[in-house]
């Protein structure tokens, strides 16, 4: 079964801009999917309407098969989401927010507080939980949205942005956080800025654009178009001339660092001999860009020298 | 994995937005609780003891009894729907009501933790308030069950009034205008402070097209045995705007107007 079904989904809001148009995307049980796509694309319109924020023009979404237009109580307790925005009461505590929500979804105050501490502490908020939570800061306050949208443990964890403006640390301890809800058997929908985070996380990936769906594949198997890929090479010492390899486009960035784009036919052993010939020392190795940032550049027609 | 949806779990939705709202009001006591008190003292100071001295008698009642019941009913009104806009439209303004718009709650359930909430808020300052006045004129009780039920659907109508008032609400402003410039004026001309009869025939008329009017004489005749209209009438006008504020509430919230996009 599929965890999320959209069909011909169409928003129209009241000053007629189009923010979807007829998008159709189905996300199977148990996926790490990633909805990516530039500000404004209609990423945060989708997710509204399918934890029902949002009013579809016309379409449908269903969540496990149930309705978010006709059965809409049956299908928001499938869903958790994590907003791109705070949205909790900053006078209330962390411990109180999330035994709340969990009460909203029926729990039973005594789970609801099991549960609460649970995921406080495995999101490290626990020693913040019986403080006041406009005092946290804004990688604790993304965490306790985290715990929040799983205390009522739903079936499909929809995170906005999660890590946007969260520090490297912060971030890593979140990605496996939510891998480990993956792993437990949640489908996890995730749009991020950070294609890192889609490449090293995600199974599948849309990218949305100009409210319609412009890719709906695999991760590997857009990894996979990619034709040519960059590597810069830093060299143990400065050299004076290029050298040059058939096939290989090779650029100075300065006097000890180098700029290979590498077409997917040709091998890095040849360019690695011929470096080695020529007594150029290569001492590390890097791509150039993230890989999915350069394809998502070029499907949404982003010109990377404008970006 | 994920949770049902059932009566049950939406009599745990309920309890949990009461106690949610009860915790905030009991949090921040010093704004919710003591404010009308104080004022209310006041009242029955300047207009009970030491103007009402001079008045005597209203109706037949020493006039600090007299303008008992229309104290504790303009105690009741203003908390109603002043805690339900205040708790509504913050949540709004906050963002956090996405937190229940989001959730499996029906609008119903929505509605009925908010009204409750701001019933219990009026009941906390109308008993304070009976409090206050028992100090000054006595308790006096001519009929529990009228007092009581004209209380709670008093404060239940008042609360849809403010939920409405919340929902369309977009800026702080906007839910102090209608107690500012409608409730207040319609309450203090509704009879706390004086008999009815008293108004020249055409006011009288007038005054008679005011609901609170019945309200507050609804209370007088619960707590004092008088009033200058209708007990059933009070029902019967009490009634119909509350079905009519809460069929209003209702159906906006279903479509989510000044809510969902």
């Amino acid at each position: 079964m599929n965890a999320l079904e959209v069909r011909d989904l169409r928003k129209v809001y009241r000053n007629d801009v189009v923010a979807l148009r007829g998008v159709n995307l189905e996300v199977a049980e148990g996926d790490f999917f990633a909805l990516l796509g530039p500000n404004g694309a209609g990423k945060s319109t989708l997710i509204g309407i399918v934890s029902s924020l949002v009013n579809a023009t016309s379409g449908e979404a269903r969540v496990f098969g149930i309705s978010v237009q006709k059965e809409r109580s049956r299908a928001m307790a499938q869903i958790g989401l994590v907003p791109q925005e705070v949205n909790f009461n900053q006078f209330e505590k962390p411990f109180d927010i999330v035994v709340n929500q969990a009460g909203y979804y029926g729990v039973p105050r005594r789970i609801a507080r099991e549960r609460a501490e649970h995921y406080l502490k495995k999101l490290s908020l626990w020693d913040k939980a019986f403080g006041p939570s406009r005092q946290l800061s804004g990688g604790m306050k993304r965490r306790l949205m985290i715990a929040r949208a799983m205390v009522h443990e739903p079936k499909l964890l929809i995170l906005d942005e999660p890590t946007a403006g969260v520090d490297i640390e912060i971030r890593r301890s979140m990605w496996k956080f939510i891998s480990e809800i993956n792993e437990a058997g949640t489908t996890v929908i995730l749009t991020t800025h950070y294609l890192e985070e889609a490449e090293n996380l995600c199974r599948n990936v849309a990218i949305i654009d100009h409210g319609g769906i412009i890719e709906n594949t695999s991760v590997k198997a857009l990894l996979g178009k990619l034709q040519v890929e960059t590597f810069v090479l830093d060299l143990r010492e400065p050299i004076d001339s290029l050298p040059e390899v058939d096939g290989i486009e090779i650029i100075k960035r300065d006097a000890s660092t180098l700029e290979a784009s590498i077409p997917k036919s040709r091998s890095l052993n040849r360019l690695f001999r011929v470096l080695e010939e020529q007594g150029v020392e290569v001492i590390s190795m890097r791509n150039k860009a993230n890989r999915l940032e350069e394809l998502f550049m070029r499907l949404v027609g982003i010109d990377e020298e404008a970006a | 994995m994920s949770v049902d949806v059932s009566a049950h779990s939406y009599w745990i939705g309920y309890k949990t937005i009461l106690i949610k709202e009860v915790t905030r009001i009991l949090r921040i006591w010093p704004q919710t609780l003591i404010p009308p008190v104080i004022t209310m003292t006041l009242y029955f100071v300047i207009f009970g003891s030491i103007i009402g001295r001079r008045v005597g008698e209203m109706g037949g009642i020493d006039y600090m009894e007299f303008i008992v019941p229309g104290l504790i009913m303009l105690s009741v009104i203003t908390n109603s729907y002043g805690n339900i806009t205040s708790s509504f439209f913050g949540a709004k303004f906050g963002k956090h009501i996405e937190e229940l718009l989001i959730s499996p709650l029906p609008p119903w359930i929505i509605l009925a933790g908010y009204v409750s909430g701001a019933l219990f808020r009026a009941l906390s300052v109308g008993f304070l308030v009976w409090l206050v006045a028992g100090f000054f004129s006595g308790f006096f009780m001519h009929n529990a069950l009228v007092t009581i039920s004209i209380l709670v659907m008093t404060a239940v109508v008042f609360a849809l009034g403010g939920f409405i008032n919340a929902i369309y609400a977009q800026k702080f402003d906007d839910i102090a205008i209608i107690p500012t410039f409608v409730l207040q004026p319609m309450t203090y001309l509704g009879g706390v402070f004086f008999s009815v009869g008293l108004l020249p025939g055409l006011w009288e008329q007038v005054a008679l097209g005011n609901p609170i009017l019945y309200m507050v004489n609804a209370l007088r005749y619960g707590m004092l045995g008088i009033t200058d209209v209708s007990l059933g009438l009070a029902y019967f006008m009490i009634v119909l705007f509350g079905t009519l504020l809460g069929g209003i509430a209702l159906f906006l919230l279903k479509r989510g107007t000044g809510l969902r996009t």
